[in-house]
């Protein structure tokens, strides 16, 4: 590994200042994709801001219609947390199956959502239930943040602070996990707010991305009958090692289906 | 440029000089001399560096040394001693969890971490648990066999204070 010049960050604003003044530093959070990326040479930042010790980018706190989930909050946080239980148990669900226990204990929610990996968890969280990403300058709607692969609405230098997760009536989340990494071959989140249902995938394209008739379908009946049948297609589908474009467009009818089940269940 | 920390190591006060891209496995193997602690791939996958960082199992080989400033590391060498082995490690002899060793340090602090969080696990749940620990000899049976065995034995014991270890 390259080496670099770190630093503990003590509040969002001098973490700020230090990224806005050096190009080429970039924040740490639980380091799982980062650290890696770094050993492998992908990566070689001038410097790195350890984000850990900023004390408000921590925490899970209910706002109205809202989960507020800080930044650094680690995956086993929200997975144990009796906050997110009660109010979005798929979320809890969710965090629970990204990786494994060790992964859980010091991966983020905001290094997640920086990251934007095609086959990461939360993405498919954060557009499903219609969340609002909080940076340091500014909000960002999901349906406005994820732009591609490993690309997100993020300007150089922006801190995620915390996601707000909007409360739905009832959610669901189901993944195919790839066997080896545990990643989503393909994910699927189903939120029902009322009338209206979000459905999100992941795995399957370049980012998370929405799918229109499955939530007419489901808008207008709530059931895993409601979508038996309706194709997804496969034309910007990913194809790779594990599965082609084809097979990931069948998953995500399958994940959708057990998603609603999940959340009826 | 080396960089100056205090932590607590297997309930020691430890100061260390570390460059900033100092591995805390490599710290741990090389600078303290704690060679129960593994490198099995260098690329996060298997668990082999598995520790605890105040009370969390965490892959060694994914996190610097500077990130534990000020924290309270359990090595496999603070779980128990040859004469007086932790429960775990006990069962893990009794069950012959192991043949040829390499995962064992590693799988054992993921187990301990894993029983302190869910005193009483079934089946699933203790292979779900340990699926950040890769063994390549066992098949996996006996290690799970171990895991549940000393959960039995724990849940009996009048404390389980040792189950945080
Ligand atoms: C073995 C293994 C298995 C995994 N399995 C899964 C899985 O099944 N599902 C899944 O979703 N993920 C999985 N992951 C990835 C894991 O969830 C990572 O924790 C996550 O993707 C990145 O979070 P982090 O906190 O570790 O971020 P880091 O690695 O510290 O950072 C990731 C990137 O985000 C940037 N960043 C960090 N925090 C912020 C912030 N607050 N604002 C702006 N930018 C920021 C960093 O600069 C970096 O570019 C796995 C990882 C490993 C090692
Ligand atoms: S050596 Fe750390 S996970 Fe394999
Ligand atoms: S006993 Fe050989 S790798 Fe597990």
């Amino acid at each position: 590994m390259h080496t670099f010049v770190y630093q503990r960050a003590t509040s969002l604003a001098d973490a700020v200042a230090v990224l806005k003044a050096k190009p080429d530093a970039r924040p740490l959070a639980g380091g799982m994709t980062l650290l890696p990326t770094m050993k492998l040479g992908l990566a070689a930042p001038s410097d790195l801001i350890d984000l850990s010790a900023i004390g408000d980018l921590r925490g899970i706190r209910r706002n109205g219609d809202r989960v507020v989930i800080g930044a650094m909050t680690r995956h086993a946080e929200v997975a144990a947390s009796a906050e997110v239980r009660a109010a979005i148990p798929a979320l809890a669900s969710l965090a629970d199956g990204i990786g494994d226990a060790q992964v859980r204990n010091r991966g983020t929610l905001g290094g997640s959502v920086a990251n934007s990996d095609p086959a990461a968890d939360y993405p498919a969280a954060v557009l499903g239930l219609d969340a609002n990403v909080l940076t340091d300058r500014r909000t960002i709607a999901a349906d406005q943040f994820f732009l591609g692969m490993f690309a997100t609405a993020l300007d150089a230098g922006e801190l995620i602070r915390a996601v707000e997760f909007r409360v739905p009536k009832r959610a669901g989340y189901a993944k195919f996990p790839n066997p080896a990494s545990r990643y989503a071959m393909v994910g699927v989140l189903v939120a029902d707010y009322g009338g209206s249902v979000r459905v999100a995938v992941t795995g399957a394209g370049a980012c998370a991305f929405r799918v229109p008739t499955l939530e007419a379908a489901l808008g207008k009946q709530f059931s895993a009958a409601a979508i038996e049948g309706i194709e997804v297609s496969a034309s910007e589908l990913n194809t790779d090692l594990h599965g082609s474009a084809e097979y990931r467009a069948h998953l995500v009818g399958v994940m959708a289906r057990r998603a609603v089940a999940a959340a009826l269940g | 440029m080396a960089i100056p920390m205090d932590l607590q190591v297997n309930g020691q006060a430890v100061h260390l000089e570390v460059e900033p891209e100092t591995l805390l496995v490599d710290a741990l193997r090389n600078a303290l001399q704690l060679t129960g602690t593994h490198v099995g791939c260098d690329t996060s996958q298997c668990g082999a560096c598995t520790v605890h960082v105040d009370g969390k199992s965490v892959k060694s080989c994914t996190m610097l040394a500077v990130q534990a400033a000020g924290t309270a590391i359990t090595t496999i060498e603070g779980l128990g001693s040859p004469g007086a082995l932790h429960p775990m490690q006990a069962a893990f002899r009794q069950h012959h969890a192991l043949q040829c060793g390499f995962c064992t340090p590693g799988m054992i602090m993921s187990a301990v971490d894993l029983l302190a969080r869910n005193p009483n696990p079934s089946e699933a749940e203790v292979r779900a648990g340990l699926e950040g620990n890769i063994c390549r000899c066992t098949g996996y049976h006996n290690i799970v066999a171990a895991v549940l065995d000393c959960a039995k034995v724990m849940n009996s014991a009048p404390s389980r204070e040792k189950a945080h270890g």
